[in-house]
């Protein structure tokens, strides 16, 4: 009797298709070896919403009885093999309906695998990861997040790469002959073939021993019960006012206390207060009311309730004064007035380097101002 | 100077009136703020009543004719959500159309007080009553009722804004009256003066749950599984409440208008003997029972009938007592569920369960009868009996569902 569990994480919408490819294959593959298999996306994440963390699973037992006492718990509470196919959620995930902060690795069981596609190192990815008190071991697959839509899927072997690291970190599951004949079998090109044969052979792991990792405790809250909640399905607003953190000058709006958007952001504006013109766009237009209006009249947004759309970066009418940053930047959600209050210099070289080594990269998603799809549109159609 | 309003009903009197006419003054005496209508018989009588009392200045509301039931419904949901009182109401298919906005009212918890004139449900168009169209809804929250007399039409609609709109149950409440028998036929009903009405039922205060600028909440929000059960768990214990504050209107109402019967939940008849058999009922279905039971104890017969007022909430306990002791129950249904257990209707399976956890259980057996406006006939009730009696000579029920007048 073996039955393994593999769940994998991903970004609503945006790697839908491909965290669907990745379950259905583990359970095609199986069926190669005779197993049996059932691959789901959690229900409760449907319908997905742009880039808020999700998940799918594979379960794969010996026989149909075995695959059906595993089934009786309808989501796996304990997984062999997790798979993050963006490093941003490696800080914790959120699903949209708001059960506070679940670490990435919060299912996988003691001695399992933590797989992340990253071109981060693993030390700094094990330094955003909340630790554990059983040893895990943690496995990158080399890639920037493969974001695409929901009805285009951008064919660029993270599927099956991702399947070759995982016949490597999980042999009990399947066999790497078997994960090829699966690959094929959906009528994938040679080529994903080698893609997937090529990853088999480089990935590595790397224990991680207890207590190793992000020490924070992750952010929850108790639901209320029935005696405890409002009647009516009702929600009480929140009592409005307030300076700017509890200052006279400035304002802040007062925040529901449970609804946090840490981790549903991949990336987050940076903002350059030196050349800010204090038009007030990013604040009218932020769809998440995150920008704090500082006392001299600047925004500072608060990382508590952005979500990274990327809509202030896109409606600021002044070069680089708001960025969109990869959100693997950044260890901790200080808001960037205080740090440039503090030290202008220090902060202008800390942006000027974000912003610079941004440029260098593709983005995941979104448009650094408007006007940007219709620009891409024409140099797509140029090549 | 007294206002049209005070003089049309300064002194009590005594008026020839329909259930619906009776509904619709009930809708003046109780200032209903806004009320919504789409016609569909036999409920259209109400509208036309409330319509001719407002623009007689009997009393002013918000009557707003919408383009569906559907939309009908949404329009007293919100507005009882900002705390006004409301009342609406549809018949047969009609009602159905309405559905999506019927479940989210109990859902939200709002004191929506609606009048449903029993019609069957289409297909073949027919106005006569059938009690499907009201049952649809037993399973989401509304309170249930069904009347018999326009006198009950008028007294329970006054309390059914009292008992709705209490916060403890915040409930919505179906009045339930039988097209034609009720809707069309008229009585003498004694209508309470402003006064009375005044002095038993207070506005409608909806406090810290009313939607208003001032008090910033978020209704009804998309919620996912850790929430809804809670939810329902909520609603549940809601309805729990709502038969301690049926007795406690009803015992208010027998003050204040001085009448009433000794239980808001059912009304026995020729009980006081523990008769061997008791025919069960809803509706105007207790004219003929009636008048069948004094034919029949005139020949020596020991037949009893209860009538259930309240379906929704289901007086459990009543109905144990007052059938418990009988030997065989016949339980008459204005309605069919086909393919339910026995192949019964609605408000057998309903008793039949609701007499199964007691030691020493009568025969239940059910009888379909009356549908689509069909008469129930005395002859008809004498035949039931008849039947019934044979269950318990025989020590065996032969058929649990009966169907009653019907060609073959």
């Amino acid at each position: 009797m073996s039955t393994v569990a593999v769940e994998v994480v991903y970004r609503g919408i945006f790697q839908k298709t491909l965290a669907r490819n990745i379950v259905r294959s583990i359970v095609f593959a199986a069926r190669k070896e005779g197993k049996y298999g059932t691959a789901f996306g959690r229900y409760g994440d449907s319908p997905e919403r742009n880039g808020i963390p999700a998940k799918q699973f594979a379960i794969v037992a010996d026989d149909a009885e075995e695959l059906e006492e595993n089934l009786a718990v309808y989501e796996a509470q304990e997984v062999d093999v997790t798979i993050n196919v963006d490093d941003t959620m490696c800080k914790g995930i959120e699903s949209w309906a708001w059960y506070g902060l679940q670490p990435i690795n919060a299912l996988t069981k003691p001695g399992g695998t933590l797989i992340v596609t990253s071109r981060q190192d693993v030390d700094s990815l094990i330094e955003d990861i909340h630790q554990k008190d059983q040893p895990y071991n943690i496995s990158t697959v080399t890639s920037i997040p493969s974001f695409s839509g929901l009805w285009v899927y951008k064919d660029d072997h993270t599927d099956v790469r991702i399947l070759g690291a995982l016949a490597k970190v999980c042999p009990q599951l399947v066999s790497l002959e078997s994960m090829i004949e699966a690959i094929q079998d959906q009528g994938w090109d040679d080529l994903k073939v080698r893609s997937a044969e090529r990853t088999y052979d480089r990935t590595t792991t790397r224990p991680v021993e207890p207590g190793e990792g992000n020490q924070e405790e992750p952010f929850s809250f108790d639901l209320p019960g029935w005696t405890t909640m409002e009647e009516g399905i009702v929600i009480r607003g929140i009592e409005q006012g307030g300076g700017f953190r509890g200052g006279e000058e400035g304002y802040q709006p007062v925040r529901s206390s449970v609804f946090k958007k840490y981790s549903t952001r991949s990336m987050r504006p940076i903002v350059n207060f030196d050349t800010c013109i204090k038009c007030t766009l990013c604040w009218l237009q932020c769809p998440d009311t995150c920008f704090d209006v500082t006392p001299d009249g600047l925004y500072d947004a608060n990382l508590e309730s952005c979500c990274g759309c990327g809509v202030c970066e896109a409606v600021c009418p002044v070069a680089d004064c708001v960025t969109m940053i990869n959100e693997a930047e950044f260890n901790d959600n200080n808001s960037q007035y205080e740090m440039w209050q503090k030290d202008k210099d220090d902060y202008t070289q800390w942006m000027t380097s974000l912003i610079d080594k941004q440029k260098q990269v593709d983005r995941t998603h979104g448009f650094h101002h408007v006007g940007g799809y219709a620009e891409q549109i024409a140099e797509v159609a140029e090549d | 100077m007294t206002t049209v309003e005070e003089q049309l009903f300064m002194t009590e009197k005594e008026e020839l009136i329909s259930g619906s006419e009776a509904v619709a003054i009930a809708c003046a005496l109780a200032d209903v703020d806004v009320i919504t209508a789409y016609p569909i018989r036999p409920y259209d009588t109400v509208m036309q009543y409330v319509s001719q009392l407002k623009a007689n200045g009997a009393f002013d509301c918000d009557f707003i004719v919408a383009e569906s039931e559907h939309s009908q419904f949404e329009i007293v949901k919100h507005a009882s959500s900002v705390g006004a009182r409301t009342f609406c109401g549809s018949s047969g298919v009609g009602w159905f159309y309405a559905f999506e906005a019927i479940a989210v009212t109990a859902g939200l918890r709002l004191p929506v007080v609606a009048m449903v004139g029993n019609r069957a449900l289409d297909d073949p168009g027919a106005f006569g009553v059938e009690h499907n169209d009201a049952l649809a809804v037993r399973d989401l929250g509304w309170m249930l009722y069904w009347v018999a007399t326009a006198q009950e039409a008028l007294d329970m609609a006054l309390m059914a804004w009292r008992i709705a709109e209490d916060s403890r149950a915040f409930l919505p409440m179906a009045l339930s009256c039988d097209g034609s028998f009720l809707t069309h036929s008229q009585a003498i009903v004694n209508v309470p003066t402003q006064e009375q009405v005044n002095k038993f039922l207070p506005s409608y205060d909806r406090g810290r749950l009313q939607l208003h600028p001032d008090n910033p909440i978020t209704v009804a929000p998309q919620v996912n599984e850790d929430w809804l059960m809670e939810i329902r768990r909520q609603s549940n214990e809601a309805m729990t409440r709502t038969p301690g504050v049926i007795k406690e209107v009803y015992e208010e109402f027998k003050q204040v208008f001085g009448r009433g019967d000794p239980s808001p939940f059912i009304e026995e008849y020729m009980m006081d003997d523990d008769p061997d058999i008791v025919l069960m009922g809803m509706g105007t279905l207790a004219l003929p029972v009636r008048v069948a039971i004094r034919r029949m104890r005139e020949q020596g017969k020991k037949v009893g009938f209860v009538r259930l007022k309240f379906f929704r909430p289901f007086a459990t306990e009543e109905v144990q007592q007052a059938l418990g002791g009988a030997k065989a129950v016949a339980v008459v249904d204005r309605d069919y569920s086909f393919g339910s257990p026995s192949f019964g209707g609605v408000l057998f399976n309903e008793v039949r369960a609701a007499l199964y956890p007691l030691e020493k259980r009568p025969h239940v057996v059910n009888f379909i009868a009356g549908l689509g406006g069909r008469e129930v006939r005395v002859r008809d009730v004498e035949d039931m009996v008849e039947i019934t009696q044979k269950a318990i000579d025989t020590g065996k029920i032969e058929q649990e569902c009966n169907w009653i007048g019907v060609r073959e």
